[in-house]
């Protein structure tokens, strides 16, 4: 099938959440920022910027050809203000509902693309209102800011970072 | 009707002394969108006294809605619901259409979003089948939880699993092209579309559709086969008698995006035919009860006792005369052979019916990107500004109705929605009833015995749709209680996937 054949660029940031449920929408609303430096030259163009409601199986695809995928959600426990972590695949109880959970996703991403996982994290912002209608509250858009500058400078160091390895590539084959 | 009639599930909905006897939750119920539990009560002797679905639906939705400019409603309806925002983005539009004054569209605007709607169904569909409902199905009810599930499926039968994902992935970029984005997008507007398919986007499309349809081919014999398999248990499992209600074509074709209301009694005899859904408020209405914030849609000429209905892919594959695509076609006469009536009754047999609308969308993708219509560029009309507006389409999940009143500023003054769910309300309780029934009644309760309860739930692929996802949300909780209200007993899923009993 010819829909996967896709140019990617090497960085992937996935937000899911709905942007009417107040700090459902934290994952979303990190992306406009974090695009809107991209296109104020403040964060390299070394990335596509994903959104969606829920994570699905489909999203799995969306992985293909990355180097560094980074999901970006609200999340009940995380700590404030935010939390990064690698994540593994893992068989968890999200197989069992319409929305996955990134490691399940990744599980997904195994069996279905039969190739090697890029390094995926789970950048988790704390979320406390929920309700269908509501903003985003004070307390979680703090966090955000805090989660932007660090995505951004994210996105500089790891932009630093491929380009010594293609400067050393290019010496190498020089 | 094979078993004993809906009169000994319906005595299940209010027990006679709840009071005295042992209640069971199973809360939140898995692989359905949102928020829902079903309570059991049951006396000393297991024997169930009462059998309940309680669903927090859109509570709050019509007054989110409200106060908003009418142009604002085919996008902001999209919020409303993680899983099927297309067809709200899509039901709407249609509303507006009526708004801005347009009866009809142009042929580019309304091909462009009837190919949206096909996109949104087939990947809703496939998701579904393939990821929600194949694991009951290929492993059976009392599979361990731990591979009942789509990683089981990817890794038991790769290539099934595979093309769902595929098939999912298809339908999502339907609906980019022909709406801008995956989600949120924007196609749709009041009076036609924004944009029509360029060659390269028609081309893009065109590459895999052969693919899609071979692969829903496979998907229709998949669910007959299952089917099939175990025609006795599938037949009975959950089984009620219904009516059927659906849009329809005008010739009795199916069609998901426009037509005329079509309700068939449960002996398949044509009650209402071709009915303008405009007028679909003196035709339907919906009964409150005290233990449930969903409400319980009926046909008013029959009565709020005998005039509930099922909707959704049953209904209309039941309900409509033929399907304009061929292999859709021969699949629906296979299905439609298992009644003699022709009336398919057996709650199972949803799945199926959704696999033939699932090729049926496939086809009708193909069929659409040969018409140049498709990328013309008259998009959009305008005409004289009304204050009232209702659109219905047939969701994947079942009818879908719209009903927008604006003031003369353009502002939403009322809003009221039946979504698919609701309208299936009371028959997704008689189907919890008849397993409580004839699977529950007298024995010692299990997971696996509970999974039957959600089986018979999952077949109408329920759309609670809360689309509030934050992590460590989803924990599957079952508690036994004693007539006291003490907790005597408890099962639990946690969000790590652990079961346990404590």
């Amino acid at each position: 099938m010819s829909l996967v054949c896709v140019d990617h660029k090497p960085v992937l940031l996935l937000g899911y959440g709905n942007p009417s449920r107040g700090d459902d929408g934290l994952g979303p609303a990190l992306l406009e920022m974090i695009e809107e430096d991209r296109d104020q030259g403040r964060a390299p163009d070394i990335f596509d910027a994903l959104t969606d409601y829920q994570l699905q199986i489909e999203h799995a695809l969306d992985m293909q050809k990355r180097r560094l995928v980074v999901f970006i959600d609200a999340s009940v426990s995380a700590r404030s203000p935010f939390d990064y972590s690698r994540l593994e695949p893992c068989r968890d109880n999200s197989y069992t509902s319409h929305a996955m959970s990134p490691a399940a996703l990744l599980a997904v991403y195994e069996q279905v693309c039969g190739k090697p996982l890029p390094e995926v994290y789970l950048l988790g912002i704390p979320g406390y209102q929920f309700e269908l209608g509501t903003s985003i509250t004070g307390e979680a858009r703090e966090h955000l800011g805090l989660a932007r500058d660090f995505v951004r400078e994210l996105l500089l160091q790891y932009s630093r970072s491929s380009d010594r390895e293609e400067q050393g590539i290019a010496r190498t084959s020089g | 009707m094979t078993k004993s009639g809906n009169t000994e599930i319906d005595a299940l909905e209010t027990a006679q002394q709840p009071d005295k006897l042992k209640r069971v939750v199973i809360e939140p119920l898995t692989r359905v969108e949102g928020h829902g539990k079903v309570t059991l009560l049951l006396d000393d002797d297991n024997h169930v006294k009462q059998a309940r679905l309680h669903i927090v639906e859109f509570r709050g939705f019509e007054k989110f809605i409200q106060g908003r400019p009418y142009w604002e409603l085919p996008v902001i309806v999209q919020r409303l619901c993680g899983i099927c925002p297309v067809s709200h983005h899509l039901a709407a539009a249609k509303a507006t259409d009526q708004l801005i004054g347009v009866k009809s569209l142009t042929p580019t605007a309304e091909k462009v979003r009837r190919l949206m709607h096909l996109g949104q169904v087939l990947q809703s569909h496939a998701l579904h089948f393939f990821h929600l409902s194949s694991p009951d199905l290929l492993f059976g009810y009392d599979d361990a939880v731990a591979h009942r599930n789509i990683v089981g499926v990817l890794a038991d039968y790769p290539q099934v699993a595979t093309q769902g994902v595929m098939l999912r992935k298809f339908g999502q970029e339907v609906i980019r092209i022909t709406s801008g984005k995956r989600v949120h997008g924007t196609g749709a507007i009041p009076g036609g579309v924004n944009k029509s398919l360029s060659s390269e986007e028609r081309d893009y499309l065109l590459a895999d559709i052969d693919q899609v349809i071979e692969w829903g081919e496979a998907a229709v014999a998949l669910t007959k086969r299952l089917f099939m398999q175990d025609l006795d248990h599938n037949r009975s499992f959950a089984l009620i008698d219904t009516n059927m209600l659906s849009l329809g074509r005008e010739d009795g074709a199916m069609d998901l995006y426009h037509g005329g209301l079509r309700l068939k009694d449960a002996t398949g005899k044509i009650v209402i035919d071709n009915l303008d859904y405009l007028g679909y408020g003196e035709h339907i209405h919906e009964q409150v009860k005290s233990w449930s914030y969903m409400k319980f849609p009926f046909v008013t000429g029959l009565g709020p006792e005998h005039g509930s209905y099922r909707v959704g892919p049953l209904a209309r594959v039941n309900n409509c005369d033929f399907i304009d695509t061929p292999l859709a076609e021969a699949a629906r006469l296979e299905f439609r052979a298992l009644a003699e009536n022709g009336l398919v009754q057996s709650t199972l047999a949803y799945h199926w019916a959704r696999m033939v609308e699932l090729l049926y969308c496939a086809e009708g993708i193909r069929d659409l990107l040969h018409d140049p219509d498709l990328m013309g560029s008259e998009l959009r009309l305008r005409g004289e500004m009304q204050h009232t507006g209702i659109g219905v389409l047939e969701a994947p999940r079942g009818t879908l109705f719209h009903h927008y009143e604006i003031d003369d500023d353009g502002l939403v003054t009322r809003a009221n929605l039946i979504v698919s769910t609701t309208n299936n309300n009371s028959a997704m309780n008689q189907s919890i009833r008849r397993v409580a029934l004839d699977q529950l009644d007298g024995r010692e309760l299990t997971e696996p015995l509970l999974n039957n309860i959600e089986v018979a739930i999952r077949a109408y692929d329920p759309c609670l749709s809360c689309a509030t996802h934050a992590l460590g949300k989803m924990p599957l909780e079952v508690q036994l209680v004693d007539e006291s209200g003490a907790m005597i007993d408890r099962l639990f899923r946690n969000s790590q996937g652990v079961v346990g009993v404590c």
